[in-house]
């Protein structure tokens, strides 16, 4: 019975979103306060219902109520609880309720501090989120239903996929979906500034934190996901450019491309068209994310069952969504003009090489995931974009941007001066390279890894730049530490981010140059060196976990003799799947990952073994948390609570901010 | 008035020409790293060149799955039903390779027409066989329903 209030709580949840939408937006149009004011508690009664929803969900799978279809294919009585709670989202059907969750409290969030907005801009706002909200639900009730039963009852469900029981799917899509659904803010934001005809620096300022925030989210999301792949699928790399990092990476890509473009449209009035557009685009670029993995279209690990209805649904909600906002743009953009100039040294151009290059890159990464798909879909063949395209297109977009990112911050708006920062930036430039050649000769790298070079050249640009831009800004207040707290948390939250990325390339940097692995038959007793680590496989011995039983290998990792590491990489069979899985070993370390993985049993007890030396990788995910940690600092930047105080006093009319 | 107007000139040309470049550099890498999936029939008609990579795709053929002393060398043999094309391949097997398993490899064929695979993919459950696969065999007229999958199976 509990099960069907689940599924009633959906329909209810539904009907909400219908309100949701229906009213704040006629409302809005026709000048109705009382339509408008239906957002708020519809928003409210749709999360209330939703959380119902998803608790019942919950319930079923901590249960093991295998009469539900979803709990019996993706459950297991003999699953560990905390894999019972996260198996929720481990299938189609709750990971789009998990999609929807997410969706809501997002909504309710907007609508809690709403009450600052002009009460026709919040309606819709809350509105266009509410008609966000419609398509997801129909999209679960009429073709990914969690709560359908199955009679007869199964014994026993057929376990969650093993690639799945593990820690990093505990954390992983919850915080890719509070990035991809918090782009909707954004989005519902600019439809909603569009609607009304109003596009000024107060929607920037609104914008910002949001999209901040998702982006933060968005940031950890991709990490987590990076750092899974990298020890779970057993492969030792971070990125692949598979379609489905793709598929995440596109909306980041765009993502930060806005969050800089707002910048501008918020502290300048300008861009303003620019910004929308982008802020459509982020989103969409998150709903063909979803499609794309969703859909079962890409081979990938991400793809569940393939349903050509579900496929169908969301491309036409796609096709809905982005058709929809780009005639709404087309329609109203027009009209928004930005009477700013600026020099072509100034923060204004900076920021717009900025954008230019990470929507180029989106852009291709765009075409490369796409591509294949389109050629198979006309029937020309099939084919696959490999990972030296995405490499070879990438890095030389990303170089320049590097090199701007650290002159931005120091350039003045309007009108930069040319001079003295060239004078900074051979006082920095010369500096880094000097350190970057030093670190090659140091540790024995040679001359010829240019790569290398670069990216720990641009990796201490970046530092330096940050380090004298916060001096600069500290010394004109004498450095005390009223100064230091008197700086505003956005400046810092920047700056960090940017030394983020600084760390991100001396890690990748480093790890792409002088990783090593090698795949070897090793029998109990023997070793293998690999980058002047021995490793000796001491034993491989039977364990049993509470749904698999596993080969478990002692590896012995040491160094001069002396021993650095125990490493126990198993190879696990899920009794109820039959399926095998790697189950890789790690050391991790702040200059190095030592990493092994059991291959296949080979006659006379011995076995074959991969190895990985992993120079410095952890500095990648470092570089991406300090990433996360500048966005987190900037939305808690005080004038954005400020600011909202005084919008509600004044009219939403071009005020340009400080 | 007029230094505003000239600066967006100088603005929009940059645009331009950045972008320009950019869209030649993707033109060029795309054209370069574009990797074709050919079938065993395909393979074995001569479709391909010695050293170009590409992808093929098929099913293990039950028994052919051999290990070579080194034990990290693996060879087996690919099917579409109606070709056989031989995969030579060094490194560890992905958990989901299985006998009578739909895979995708990735690779080269040498001069005595191995295929030498840089990759071998066999993701998923034991269910799920590679779009490209189940197309291929699709296309021969058979595809195999599970039982015979499993029958395939020693």
């Amino acid at each position: 019975m509990i099960i069907e209030w689940g599924h009633f709580a959906l329909v209810l949840a539904f009907l909400l979103a219908l309100c949701q939408t229906v009213f704040p937006l006629w409302g809005a149009a026709r000048n109705r306060p009382a339509w408008m004011a239906v957002a708020v508690p519809a928003a409210w009664g749709q999360l209330l219902f939703l959380a119902l929803s998803y608790g019942v969900l919950t319930y079923a799978f901590v249960s093991h109520d295998f009469s539900v279809l979803y709990v019996a294919q993706n459950s297991n009585s003999t699953l560990p609880l905390i894999y019972r709670l996260t198996g929720v989202w481990g299938g189609h059907e709750g990971s789009i309720l998990l999609w929807v969750l997410i969706l809501s409290g997002w909504t309710v969030a907007v609508a809690a501090s709403a009450r600052q907005l002009p009460t026709a801009y919040a309606a819709r706002v809350i509105g266009v989120m509410g008609a966000i909200s419609v398509g997801f639900l129909a999209f679960i009730l009429f073709t990914s239903n969690p709560f359908v039963r199955q009679f007869p009852v199964p014994v026993d469900g057929q376990d969650l996929n093993p690639l799945l029981q593990d820690p990093g799917m505990v954390i992983h899509p919850p915080m890719l979906y509070m990035g991809y659904v918090g782009f909707s803010v954004a989005f519902a934001l600019a439809v909603a500034a569009l609607l009304g005809g109003r596009l000024d620096a107060t929607w920037a300022r609104w914008s910002r934190p949001w999209t901040t925030a998702a982006w933060m989210f968005l940031t950890v999301g991709i990490a987590l996901g990076s750092h899974w792949a990298y020890y779970e699928l057993g492969w030792g790399g971070w990125w692949f450019w598979d379609p489905v990092e793709n598929a995440s990476f596109m909306p980041w890509l765009t993502g930060t491309a806005l969050i800089h473009s707002l910048a501008v449209t918020e502290k300048r009035d300008g861009f303003k068209a620019w910004s929308v557009l982008l802020a459509l685009t982020t989103f969409s670029l998150s709903l063909l994310g979803t499609f794309l993995v969703r859909s079962g279209v890409l081979t990938s690990v991400h793809a569940f069952a393939t349903d050509p209805g579900r496929g169908l649904f969301i491309l036409v909600f796609l096709t809905l969504v982005v058709g929809g906002s780009l005639m709404l743009y087309a329609w109203r953009a027009p009209r928004v003009r930005s009477l700013i100039t600026f020099a072509p040294l100034s923060r204004e151009s900076l920021l717009l090489a900025n954008n230019v290059l990470l929507v180029v890159a989106a852009a291709a990464v765009l075409l490369g995931t796409l591509y294949p798909l389109a050629v198979d879909a006309l029937g020309l063949g099939k084919l696959s974009v490999g990972p030296p395209y995405f490499n070879t297109v990438f890095v030389p977009l990303m170089l320049p941007l590097i090199v701007l990112m650290g002159l931005g911050p120091l350039v003045a708006w309007r009108q930069g001066r040319g001079g003295e920062l060239a004078r900074v930036a051979l006082r920095i430039g010369l500096p880094a390279l000097g350190l970057a050649l030093l670190c090659l000769v140091v540790f024995g790298l040679g001359w010829r890894r240019y790569l290398l070079a670069v990216s720990l050249w641009l990796a201490f640009w970046t530092l330096g730049f940050s380090l004298y831009g916060i001096g600069q800004r500290l010394g004109r207040r004498g450095f005390s530490p009223r100064a230091w707290a008197q700086l505003p948390r956005g400046f810092y939250g920047m700056h960090l981010a940017h030394a983020g990325i600084a760390l991100f390339m001396i890690g990748a940097g480093v790890v792409s140059a002088l990783e090593a692995e090698r795949v070897v038959r090793l029998a109990p007793g023997e070793s293998t060196e690999l980058a002047g680590y021995a490793f000796r496989l001491e034993s491989v011995y039977p364990i049993t976990g509470p749904n698999y039983t596993a080969e478990e290998a002692l590896i012995v990792v040491s160094r001069a003799g002396r021993e650095v590491a125990r490493l126990t990489p198993q190879k696990r069979l899920y009794t109820v799947r039959r399926q095998a899985m790697t189950q890789t070993a790690f050391d991790a370390g702040m200059t190095r990952d030592l990493f092994a993985a059991l291959g296949d049993p080979l006659p006379g007890g011995a076995w074959s073994v991969r190895v990985h030396y992993k120079p410095m990788v952890r500095w990648i995910w470092m570089g991406t948390a300090l990433m996360a940690l500048g966005g987190l600092l900037a939305i808690t930047d005080r004038r954005y609570r400020l600011a909202t105080a005084r919008v509600r006093s004044t009219p939403m009319k071009g005020a340009v901010g400080a | 008035m007029k230094t505003a107007r000239k600066n967006r000139l100088l603005l929009a040309l940059a645009l331009v020409v950045g972008v320009g470049i950019a869209a030649l550099l993707v033109g060029l890498a795309f054209r370069e790293n574009l990797t074709f999936f050919f079938t065993p029939s395909q393979v074995a008609a001569g479709d391909v060149r010695p050293g170009q990579p590409f992808r093929v795709g098929g099913l293990v053929i039950p028994g052919s799955v051999e290990r070579l002393p080194d034990g990290v060398t693996v060879r087996f043999k690919l099917t579409d039903t109606a070709a056989v094309v031989p995969v030579q391949y060094q490194g560890v097997l992905p958990d989901l390779f299985k006998e009578g398993q739909g895979i995708v490899a990735n690779g080269t064929l040498d001069g005595a027409g191995v295929f030498v695979a840089s990759q071998v993919l066999a993701k998923h459950d034991e269910n799920y066989m590679p779009p490209e696969v189940a197309d291929a065999l699709k296309a021969k007229g058979a595809m195999p329903d599970h039982e015979m999958m499993r029958k395939m199976q020693p």
